[in-house]
């Protein structure tokens, strides 16, 4: 409901947006100015904003800290595989929802959300259990698994509602053309659906690297993510303010990057098509 | 070769059936329409011809060879579709190669192909853009041009015409008949509008409900319609329809008469009455009539302008040998 | 489009899915219920037999049980109430025409993708912190005597986190659904001498209605089983204890697994009676 509105009331509408906006960001603004400050700058009376002198050292410390690497691989792991393996699960079960729906498809779909809505806390420990039992803990392949069947649900949402959007007679041009269904998911869906797999992939990513419940209840050391490294800060470590920023930064930077590139389909994913 | 034969076809969507067993032959190289009201079931009886859908029993036969089962690839039928269903991310030349890549045929014989579909239907100056980038005309042919390259036993045409504004749908009309004369393939042509099926078949079947009312050439419903559904179906405007004591007259529960077979006369004549509308388009003059002491509104069409006015008086004389008579059923006495 | 070929397609194509999120539904399921009827003490003797209902009784008598309901009481009421409002005048602020809107839009969004455990630790230490934390500079600046957020005002504490966090969510919902309000509406509205107020209680605030019914429902979901933002700030002192973290405490800190899985029983049946509601809204909008 965009209108057209004098100069002056576009100020005001500017300003006050602007102010709302910067004083939500400004918790990630403060995190990322205060990585760049000494220890003794970090926590100085009163507070410097910008008049401090700019270090890269936080970052090295963090760096060196043998571990980060491996924190950081295992999110990267576990996020990227989740979201791959669930993309792959969930393609062929959207095409068959979106496209050759039966009576029960709407069930169906409603049944897979319903399985996110399980309080993960209710299932921790036969998940814990199994998780000994087929010696899953604390490593990187359990933890795909899990963050993967979480976000399937999702996944195939995403992908269904995308679908929804391509006309059939498409798909059915390609099975007159000669096409087999494997080509017609190759050559004909798949390219037409890249957009939408595209942010699907991206969302789910975010939301498997920012897990926290799994990540931290089923891992310990070999196969712990960035969200269990960061967890590690919280006493005394988190008391250097700056070398707890240096690391919270670059456990968010990539994401916030990424999720800025895919906050349009935020919206769609996060309602599950009720809100476009 | 592209005879296509449907046997006690049914078709149920659950427990609705909309397909009552249905027995037609398509012969080879000839240019059949599937007309109807929308929802009459003519595309659904394209998509069973196609393999789009299973029939729910029956048998369809392409070349004398039971298709009954084969998927839609291996029926060796080319579809136009209503939206052209082109796909957006190919260009032209990919779109149209794309049933020979899917055929796995040398690459050098598709070029060829590609080309010489290219040059029939016009699409050389656009072939390396995407759909997108077309205009709407210029899409139907693309589509076309990916029917023929697989040199189909038939065509099946979907609406093909709708999306397209009045003027270019004159053009693709007839151009899609030019195509037809040089190809001499069968084509299956489904539309709702009675002026296509008029100007391009060899053959209608006037669907309704699911059901074929009539099957005939278009002279053929024209002048002699099997009953009233047909009657005030095909021609435009719409053959008059006359009930009561009228069409007792005559012996018949219904009678029929065509716009074009009243004469206006200056006075005297069967019927007297009221201009309502009169559309002069120049040519021709229709005036929709009221007061004439018949049960039904009477449309009338008279060549060039008659320069009768809204609430003017007009004597009506109907030809009589034009005239179609109809039993309690519905149907044509003879 | 349905062909026998097809359909059976369909089925194989599904099957996978289905029959891995079946599993993952029904299994741990089926072993919560289990245990939730025995007595089980991993680290104190293992499964001990039957215990019938005794450890849903006892959940539910547990002095800690009524203090953790009010406690998800009032983390979930508080951030819903919050996010809700202040989203949606967000949302008519980020509406109105102004410049950089995209800007603002990403300043806005971007709380949602930090890391549970990094806002909850980034609040904890560097805001909160009642010597160093900017809370106490700002406190300090006024005179005022700085606060021990997280021990002497934990609830608020940890409601501001989790409402920072899903603040943009329900912002961004509800601008979408806001710039879905045909304006010619509104328009007519202005001209029939509606006031603004008016204009937004009897026109946006009635088109908004299904988007702050999904929001509600999908962040209840979510803030009943918040987790990492307790976890690092305060273990569950300071009255923060959740439902959900008391179940977590019952199983894995006092590995009493008995005792927490009727808990975890208790909080299935919770989520679903939210998840029922939820799933009428979205299965209406899916043909």
């Amino acid at each position: 409901m965009a209108r057209s509105v004098t100069p002056r009331r576009k100020m005001i509408n500017t300003t006050a947006a602007w102010a709302v906006g910067l004083l939500i960001f400004f918790p990630i603004l403060w995190t990322i100015l205060t990585s760049f400050k000494t220890e003794a700058q970090a926590i100085a009376a009163p507070p410097i904003f910008l008049g401090f002198d700019w270090t890269l050292e936080n970052y090295s410390v963090v760096m060196e800290r043998s571990d980060y690497g491996r924190f950081l691989w295992n999110s990267i792991i576990i996020a990227g595989g989740s979201t791959i393996l669930g993309c792959i699960i969930a393609v062929p079960a959207a095409w068959s929802m979106a496209f050759v729906p039966s009576r029960r498809t709407k069930d169906i779909l409603l049944w897979m959300l319903s399985t996110k809505m399980l309080p993960a806390v209710g299932v921790l420990y036969p998940i814990y259990l199994l998780f000994i039992e087929m010696g899953l803990l604390d490593s990187r392949a359990g933890l795909v698994v899990v963050l993967m069947l979480i976000n399937l649900p999702i996944i195939v949402w995403m992908l269904y509602t995308y679908f929804k959007e391509i006309p059939v007679e498409i798909l059915e041009a390609a099975r007159m053309d000669g096409a087999t269904l494997k080509e017609e998911l190759l050559y004909v869906l798949t390219p037409m659906a890249i957009p939408g797999i595209a942010s699907t992939l991206l969302l789910n990513f975010i939301l498997a690297w920012n897990e926290a419940f799994w990540t931290l209840n089923l891992t310990a050391v070999n196969a712990a993510p960035l969200t269990a490294f960061i967890a590690s800060y919280s006493s005394p470590e988190g008391l250097f303010f700056a070398k707890l920023s240096a690391a919270s930064t670059m456990a968010i930077a990539p994401i916030l990057i990424l999720g800025w590139f895919s906050q349009k389909q935020l919206v769609r994913g996060l309602t599950f098509g009720a809100v476009k | 070769m592209g005879q296509i034969q449907l046997k006690q076809v049914t078709k149920s969507f659950g427990d609705v059936q909309v397909i009552p067993p249905l027995d037609l032959t398509i012969e080879d190289g000839e240019f059949t329409v599937f007309v109807g009201p929308s929802g009459c079931g003519k595309s659904t009886l394209l998509r069973l011809i196609a393999g789009l859908e299973d029939i729910t029993t029956g048998h369809i036969e392409i070349d004398g060879k039971d298709a009954t089962d084969l998927v839609p690839a291996k029926r060796g039928l080319a579809m136009v579709f209503q939206s052209y269903a082109l796909y957006p991310h190919m260009s032209v030349r990919k779109n149209i190669a794309f049933p020979l890549r899917m055929a796995k045929m040398d690459p050098a014989e598709i070029d060829r192909r590609v080309n010489a579909a290219a040059e029939v239907l016009n699409l050389a100056d656009y072939i390396d853009r995407r759909p997108g980038q077309l205009s709407g005309g210029q899409r139907q042919r693309v589509a076309i041009g990916r029917a023929i390259v697989r040199e189909p036993s038939a065509f099946l045409f979907d609406e093909p015409l709708s999306n397209l504004d009045a003027a270019l749908r004159v053009g693709m009309r007839m151009e899609i008949s030019e195509l037809h004369k040089k190809l001499a393939t069968t084509m299956i042509y489904v539309t709702h509008d009675q002026v296509e099926a008029m100007t391009m078949a060899d053959k209608i079947v006037v669907l309704q409900a699911g059901v074929i009312e009539q099957v005939g050439s278009p002279l053929e419903l024209y002048r002699a319609p099997r009953n009233t559904f047909v009657a005030g179906f095909i021609g435009s405007p719409k053959m008059n329809l006359i009930t009561g004591d009228e069409a007792a007259k005559h012996n018949a529960t219904t009678i029929g008469i065509r716009p074009e077979h009243i004469d206006v006369v200056e006075s005297g004549g069967a019927w007297t009455g009221t201009v309502g509308v009169a559309e002069h388009l120049g040519s021709d003059t229709f005036f929709h009539i009221h007061n004439t002491g018949l049960a039904e509104m009477l449309t009338v069409r008279a060549i060039g302008d008659v320069s009768l006015r809204h609430g003017d008086t007009i004597h009506l004389n109907p030809r009589t040998e034009e005239m179609h008579r109809f039993d309690a059923d519905g149907l044509r006495i003879a | 489009m349905a062909t026998k070929a097809s359909r059976s397609a369909a089925r194989l194509m599904m099957a996978p899915a289905v029959i891995l999120l079946l599993g993952w539904m029904l299994v741990p399921l089926i072993m919560t219920l289990w245990f939730s009827f025995r007595v089980y003490l991993p680290l104190r003797g293992g499964d001990q037999g039957w215990a019938g209902f005794d450890n849903y009784i006892r959940f539910v008598t547990s002095s800690a049980f009524w203090p953790s309901v009010q406690t998800t009481l009032i983390i979930v009421l508080g951030v819903l109430a919050i996010t809700v409002i202040f989203g949606i005048l967000l949302a008519l602020l980020l509406d109105q025409p102004m410049w950089g809107q995209g800007v603002v839009r990403i300043l806005v969004i971007a709380p949602f993708f930090v890391m549970p455990t990094v806002s909850a630790l980034v609040w904890k230490n560097m805001f909160m912190d009642p010597v160093n934390g900017l809370f106490a500079h700002l406190w300090r600046f006024f005179g005022a005597e700085p606060v021990s957020w997280l021990s002497d005002a934990s609830l608020p504490a940890i409601v501001m986190i989790v409402s920072w966090q899903w603040l943009p969510f329900a912002t961004l919902i509800l601008l979408t659904a806001v710039q879905s309000l045909d304006s010619e509406q509104l328009e007519a509205a202005e001209m029939d001498g509606a006031p603004i107020v008016k204009r937004f209680w009897f026109i946006v605030l009635p088109h908004l209605s299904r988007a702050i019914t999904i929001v509600i429902l999908i962040q209840t979901i979510f803030l009943l089983a918040i987790f990492a933002e307790i976890f690092v700030t305060t273990g569950g002192a300071f009255g923060t204890r959740t439902l959900s973290y008391l179940i977590f405490q019952r199983v894995l800190e006092s590995q009493n697994v008995g005792l927490g899985s009727a808990g975890g029983v208790y909080a299935i049946i919770l989520a679903n009676i939210v998840a029922i509601f939820l799933m009428r809204i979205v299965g209406k909008n899916l043909d």
